[in-house]
């Protein structure tokens, strides 16, 4: 077989894959396609292809608190690596996220800061509520700590544990990342940006 | 209250104030500085603290002893096999029980084997802070191995209470013991690969030489203990001058450097890795055979296969379970050298099952004062190195 042939094979695999790849990805995306047109054009709602974005690129906030931020700074290192599903881009100011991982217990003191950093934002965002204290004060009912941090700020995902591992905290993303999907094209996530 | 509510922004003066955290990824959790600047050079740095309040002290008056342990972990949460330690000292010491050898041997393989883990971070973040991001990948490639040897023998990667009152929550297995020599003989040339990035990196250097020096009598008289007031030349260890848990059978140095910059304070956390590895492997070669926890069964509870035959075990587990560990009339305090210097709780018992009063003697926070003041003249990018420098962690501070 000489160059040329192999050259066409080659590319022929290529193409094949490449097919094989968007069939996953639109079956996954939950579009509708007809017949012969199935090779070459996609059909789907602009929502989903929206969402599908948003959910492979969540920028989380550095928004270390307490215990659960050291599990949280796991979750981005090599061996967990947030990189996979797309959660790896800490960003220091809140301008620049979209999800905010409530990592630790929330003192009187600290929740209208949180607050504010939440509302500073931008829309679409979304809260991970980390940990046992995050979600409902934890071991700590006392008089300084906020009793679940959903009192301050719409939370979407709660991560039990104390602190949970860098795994929960990944599986606490992959349900996000559903819900971003379930959610995308609805009136809800059209409420998120409005 | 707001900055402007505090008139923080008013511009009466040559001077700019600069407003720092609690929200900052170099603050190392949520500390807050408020910072006079002349020019890029900080003239005065001003410490807000709180915004962790936990209540810890507090809710401890209504747990009994041993429940108090997982709290301890939640304090400084970088080694919080310290802070178990520390607590379960003082309390032995009220009850005065005699801790068998094994079960000291494996308090100090789990508190250095912690020590470890929090240098770790601290070197990964502060290095993180200057600008290298490598060195933070590979420390915590090491700290998972520890993190692992800890899951293993306790069932948390993190917040063990493996130190029990009277001794430690379970014996060491073999395949635990196997993984720690393992780890022990992966771990030094690690330590040599963080140095080969970093010691003679003239950016680095650059950074570290010389910023934020404090001399042998700023370092005592602003109350520095641990790593940094030894970076200042003061060969002062707990471990070595008030000796605890048997530290006074292993044969190990006190790193100790002179000039009290950052790069000292480096030199001496880098070293101590080093002498933690080696008091793990004395430990582990003359680890005792015997019991793990103090046979005192007013204080540990009595082995379960005995519960079914004897009535005095059964009475005296359903004693303890019930009702807990009984604490003599008293006030105590037992310092042991943390990762960030002497920690140390000081309790007061009324004779109760709850403690009458608990007090933290908290490293990072007796260094904020003087962390807060070698800020002043310095550059406004060294805040961060100075910050990451005296290695603070928020949990102990705020409580």
């Amino acid at each position: 077989m000489g160059l040329i042939d192999e050259a066409v094979d080659a590319f022929e695999n290529e193409v094949n894959n490449l097919k094989l790849n968007i069939k996953d990805t639109v079956e996954a995306m939950d579009y509708e396609y007809s017949g012969s047109l199935y090779d070459t054009v996609l059909t789907t709602k602009l929502g989903k292809v929206v969402g599908w974005a948003q959910k492979n690129a969540l920028w989380p906030a550095t928004f270390g608190l307490a215990c659960c931020a050291i599990e949280m700074m796991a979750m981005a290192n090599s061996r967990w690596d947030a990189a996979r599903f797309g959660a790896e881009v800490f960003r220091a100011s809140p301008r620049q996220a979209d999800l905010m991982i409530v990592s630790g217990r929330v003192s009187q003191k600290m929740a209208p800061i949180l607050k504010q950093i939440y509302d500073q934002m931008p829309e679409p965002k979304w809260v991970i509520s980390m940990g046992a204290c995050a979600s409902c004060g934890g071991v700590f009912n006392n008089y300084s700590i906020v009793q679940g941090v959903d009192r301050v700020v719409p939370v979407d995902v709660y991560v039990p544990g104390c602190p949970p591992g860098p795994e929960a905290l990944l599986y606490g993303v992959i349900k996000l990342q559903e819900k971003i999907m379930m959610e995308a094209g609805t009136d809800k996530a059209k409420k998120r940006v409005a | 209250m707001s900055i402007t509510e505090q008139g923080l922004l008013q511009r009466d003066k040559d001077t700019m104030t600069l407003n720092m955290g609690p929200q900052h990824p170099s603050t190392h959790g949520v500390f807050r500085v408020i910072l006079e600047m002349d020019g890029e050079v900080v003239k005065t740095a001003e410490p807000e603290i709180g915004y962790l309040h936990t209540g810890i002290e507090k809710t401890s008056e209504n747990k009994r002893y041993v429940h108090v342990i997982p709290m301890t972990d939640r304090l400084d949460y970088l080694n919080p096999p310290g802070n178990n330690l520390a607590f379960c000292l003082s309390t032995e010491k009220l009850l005065g029980v005699e801790i068998p050898d094994r079960a000291n041997a494996l308090r100090v393989i789990m508190c250095e084997l912690s020590r470890i883990a929090s240098h770790l971070v601290w070197l990964g973040t502060h290095a993180l802070d200057i600008g290298a991001m490598t060195v933070f990948l590979y420390c915590w490639r090491e700290r998972e191995m520890v993190l692992d040897l800890n899951e293993e023998i306790s069932g948390v990667r993190m917040m063990t209470s493996y130190i029990r009152i009277g001794g430690v929550a379970k014996d060491a297995t073999q395949p635990w013991l196997k993984g720690i020599q393992d780890f022990i003989d992966y771990f030094p040339e690690k330590v040599d690969e963080y140095e080969r990035l970093l010691t003679k990196n003239p950016i680095w250097l650059d950074r570290t030489e010389g910023v934020g020096a404090f001399t042998r009598e700023e370092a005592i008289n602003w109350s520095l203990s641990g790593p940094a007031l030894r970076a200042s030349g003061v060969n002062w260890d707990i471990r070595k001058s008030q000796p605890y848990s048997g530290y006074e059978n292993y044969d190990f140095e006190i790193p100790v450097q002179n000039n009290g910059d950052i790069f000292d304070r480096y030199r001496v956390r880098i070293e101590e890795m080093r002498q933690s590895r080696s008091i793990i492997q004395q430990a582990l070669k003359q680890l005792p055979k015997g019991e793990y926890k103090a046979p005192d069964n007013k204080v540990s509870l009595p082995p379960r296969q005995t519960l079914h035959t004897s009535m005095e075990a059964l009475i005296h587990h359903f004693k303890l379970v019930s009702e807990g560990i009984s604490v003599p009339k008293g006030e105590t305090y037992v310092p042991i050298e943390g990762a960030r210097g002497e920690v140390g709780f000081y309790i007061v018992s009324d004779g109760t099952n709850v403690p009458a009063r608990v007090k933290l003697r908290a490293p990072s926070f007796m260094a904020i004062p003087g962390m807060c003041k070698m800020m002043e003249g310095c550059y406004i990018a060294d805040v961060v190195g100075i910050i990451g420098s005296i290695d603070i962690v928020m949990g102990e501070v705020d409580r």
